[in-house]
């Protein structure tokens, strides 16, 4: 049984699926963020992370994007997970 | 009939819209830079069906806030300049995101035509777009293109001249944010019609949304009307409150999805996707490129294949440039007699604006490359896989691209460098790298590091070279560092990029990018470079040695000569005494330049003069070998006194040269400073050569060369400087150690700073001359009195 559950999108693994949720960062960065696309009842997908593990690499639509970690934070996502 | 029209190009970065300007215009293009900013204006002027039309590519941008520079020069262009038609060119397989610029052209209501390009990439990745509906949906002309192929661009051209003889005045389009923000929105707009603030440019509603959305220059402009701007400000407030109370957000953050849900509206009925996406090939490629063990082993390859590729291509045409001087400056001497004036074409205009174009070819390679990389979408991996470790040190992941050419493995160029952080978006990001690679090891460093090296470090020299690039990295980073926490502290931009799909980059697009861009530093750098090379060979010239000073070396060799000549064995073979030396001399320099050049015609007729035998037994080795025949004889030892008079007279014009070179301005700047640089070692000596090293690094070895009273002191005999030094009790290891940190450090040479300007401005410009001179001194200050302390290196 899998069950819906929000977490940041920091917090996701490789090649998992969510649908954006909240976008809470404001300023320049939530305006960043949101034009390019990242904006709620979008699907996203972790493509890979960098060498460091920061930034992350995410699929959106048909394309890629990238963004660190700290910035990632900012965004909740919901994911399927299996029940416990 | 309107004859003239005038279109703004804009667009998402990535969607083809650099590629698109080239097609519709080609080689017609023209560059200059937009008032007052760094920002690239591109525009071309083109004749199609009768009509002139002017074209302005506009930087790319995802969005027309004025979050960027990039942002508020696209959209100040379109409010003040009024372009008949803006052509959007959008990405057709990333429709979503690329309409998202498109509404807020259409809510700024500039006559909008959609160019939809990649038609064809859209269509192999399953994407299908109905143009149509597109069009009657988002009520905008829409026009398939592929830019790469130069489809469709001609249809463009035709719609763009029908939309712009309808000659319609703007038209905001008014989109719903919400009944919330709605009712706000037409409140503002009323009190912003009642104001003096109210400009005929923009028009009200668009104001109140900007507002809204904390527009800053907007908000700059509100300000002007305080009584406005109090009252709208109670109305945002009101409205603040009420939006976060009820839906957790800001109204910017519910702006931006009412947009999307307005795009995600029309994109629903007008794209047809076949399967969800599957890996493409792009996906496949990042697989191995961005792979976290495999990704920088390739990187650092491609990187360091970049840097060969650069310097090795450039070495063949930088040899042509090199012989093509030497030429001009061989047809010069013979045609304009020595002194001020044949020094100062010389030494001052060919050597400096040859200094200059001996950079063009390093600086086209580079650019190729760089075009390469960032064509491909490479460039947006590079960052992406370096981000953590320069962010670390308040840099970019593309700040290593410039560190690099720059002399990351020792021997680039910083001119290149310097303009190769084009690459870099954010400004703080972009001035930090572009103040710190004058640090790292450039290639006209090498000669001085490699002549101290001989003369003190003997034992490992690859193994000191190694360190000197270890340590001009650390200084670079550090100093990087420093300067974003101190002068360029910022908040860190925010990072978000887009990794473009990776595409095969067009020929014409490469050699137009390659060749606007070597053009501009031509023409720009040339003139101002000229100038300071003829200052800086004043310098080192004027005011040279006074009358009597020069008389007293002129009496010296006047005296040689006439003890020359009243030699018996002398005066046997020159009669006419001052005419026969002279035509001596000059027959021992025809002879020898003859002989050099293996001109044997000319070698026999000089055979014919009856000096010949005394220039034959100094210059020709078979002569040489039979002087044992002929001991003692009058011949031999009237060569043997010739060959003595030459060496003294030659003597005396390097004492006079090293004289001249003391009294010139900047032997005197150099004697002033002596004070201040014994503190690091340094005698006067040493400090004429740094200040001879503004004009290029690799001055300091043949300015020492002078200074301690060497002939003509080049990098290849950089060899006997060596020796001298070792021998000179002034210098010991820890001296040429500091030196060495002194010329890493120190003030960049003059064609940087002027590559600096030219990417920044004059203020940062000087800057650089002077942290870079501090940060020198002070390091040098520690490595030598802590290394004279404890006694290292003495």
């Amino acid at each position: 049984m899998l069950v819906k559950k929000i977490i940041k999108m920091r917090e996701m693994s490789d090649n998992q699926s969510g649908i954006i949720k909240k976008v809470s960062a404001t300023g320049d960065m939530g305006r960043r963020i949101r034009e390019m696309g990242l904006v709620p009842n979008t699907t996203i997908r972790i493509q890979g992370r960098a060498p460091l593990k920061d930034p992350v690499a995410i699929k959106i639509w048909d394309f890629s994007l990238t963004l660190r970690n700290n910035e990632a934070n900012n965004i909740l996502v919901e994911v399927e997970v299996p029940e416990k | 009939m309107k004859q003239k029209i005038t279109i703004a190009l804009s667009g998402n970065p990535n969607s083809g819209k650099t590629t698109a300007f080239n097609a519709i215009t080609g080689a017609r293009q023209h560059i200059a830079n937009y008032p007052g900013v760094t920002v690239e204006k591109k525009f071309g002027r083109i004749n199609h069906k009768g009509y002139e039309i002017e074209v302005v590519d506009l930087p790319g941008t995802y969005s027309l806030t004025a979050y960027s520079l990039e942002e508020i020069v696209a959209r100040d262009f379109l409010v003040n300049e009024r372009p008949d038609v803006v052509v959007d060119i959008v990405d057709a397989s990333n429709l979503d995101r690329n309409l998202y610029l498109a509404v807020q052209f259409k809510e700024l209501g500039i006559p909008l035509i959609i160019a939809l390009n990649m038609v064809d990439v859209a269509e192999s990745r399953g994407i299908k777009v109905n143009q149509e509906t597109l069009s009657t949906l988002f009520d905008v002309p829409v026009v398939p293109t592929v830019a790469r192929s130069e489809k469709g661009i001609n249809e463009l051209l035709d719609k763009v001249i029908e939309v712009a003889l309808e000659g319609e005045e703007w038209q905001p389009e008014i989109i719903s944010y919400g009944i919330d923000i709605d009712q706000s929105l037409h409140e503002i707009e009323e009190v912003i019609k009642k104001g003096i603030v109210y400009d005929e440019k923009y028009s009200p509603r668009w104001l109140a949304l900007k507002y809204l959305e904390k527009d800053r220059q907007i908000i700059e402009l509100i300000k002007g009307d305080p009584e406005i701007k109090k009252e709208i400000d109670r109305i945002c407030k009101r409205t603040f409150k009420h939006i976060m109370d009820t839906l957790e957000e800001e109204p910017e953050g519910i702006i931006a999805d009412h947009r999307y849900g307005y795009i995600a509206g029309i994109t629903k009925k007008s794209v047809k996707r076949k399967i969800e996406s599957r890996l493409n090939v792009s996906d496949k490629i990042d697989k191995v490129l961005t792979n976290r063990i495999i990704g920088p082993v390739i990187m650092m390859t491609v990187l360091y294949g970049i840097y060969e590729f650069t310097f090795r291509a450039s070495k063949t045409p930088l040899g042509w440039f090199e012989v093509f001087f030497e030429w001009l400056k061989g047809m010069i001497s013979l045609s304009i007699p020595e002194g001020n004036l044949h020094s100062l074409i010389v030494s001052g205009i060919i050597d400096g604006v040859g200094g200059v174009l001996s950079f063009v070819p390093l600086i086209m390679f580079m650019f190729f490359a760089i075009a390469i990389l960032e064509d491909s979408g490479y460039m947006a991996r590079v960052a992406y896989m370096l981000d953590r470790v320069l962010r670390w040190f308040g840099l970019h992941g593309n700040s290593v691209m410039a560190l690099l050419i720059s002399g990351g493995i020792s021997g680039g160029c910083a001119v290149p460098g310097v303009m190769a952080t084009r690459t870099l978006r954010d400004p703080k990001e972009r001035i930090a790298t572009l103040l710190v690679v004058p640090f790292m090891n450039c290639g006209a460093k090498l000669p001085v590091f490699a002549m101290l090296i001989g003369a003190f470090f003997t034992e490992n020299m690859a193994g000191m070279m190694f360190v000197f690039t270890l340590l001009s990295w650390s200084f670079a980073l550090f100093a990087a560092k420093i300067l974003r926490s101190t002068v360029l502290r910022g908040p860190k931009t925010p990072f978000v990029m887009e990794l473009p799909p990776y595409r095969a980059p067009t020929i014409k697009g490469l050699l137009i990018h390659t060749w606007e861009r070597t053009w501009q530093y031509i023409k720009k750098a040339g003139t101002i470079i000229l100038g300071i090379s003829v200052i800086l060979w004043a310098m080192m010239t004027f005011p040279g040695l006074s009358k009597e000073q020069a008389q007293i070396y002129e009496d010296h060799r006047t005296r040689l000569r006439e003890s020359f000549l009243s030699l018996p064995e002398v005066k046997e073979f020159i009669k006419d005494k001052h005419g026969g030396l002279i035509t001596l001399d000059e027959l021992f320099t025809e002879y020898n330049t003859a002989f050099l050049n293996n001109d044997m015609e000319s070698v026999k007729a000089l055979a014919k003069s009856p000096f010949f035998p005394i220039v034959e037994r100094i210059l020709s080795k078979e002569a040489i070998e039979r002087r044992s025949e002929e001991e003692n004889s009058a011949l031999l030892k009237a060569a043997a006194a010739y060959a003595g008079l030459r060496a003294k007279i030659a003597n005396i014009e390097v004492n006079e040269q090293q004289a001249s070179l003391k009294g010139s301005i900047a032997g005197r700047i150099g004697l002033g400073l002596e004070g201040i640089s014994r503190t690091i070692g340094f005698d006067y000596r040493t400090n004429i050569a740094l200040v001879g090293g503004f004009a290029a690094k690799e001055v300091v070895v043949s300015t020492l060369g002078t200074a301690y009273s060497l002939d003509k002191v080049g990098s290849e005999q950089s060899g006997s400087l060596s020796e001298k030094l070792r021998r000179d009790p002034d210098w010991n290891p820890l001296v040429a150690f500091t030196l060495v940190l002194f010329t890493m450090l120190y003030v960049p040479c003059f064609v940087t700073v002027i590559s600096i300007k030219r990417e920044s401005s004059w203020k940062w410009a000087g800057f650089s001359m002077i942290f870079n001179l501090i940060v020198a001194y002070l390091v040098s200050l520690m490595v030598y009195q802590i290394g004279s302390a404890l006694g290292i290196g003495i």
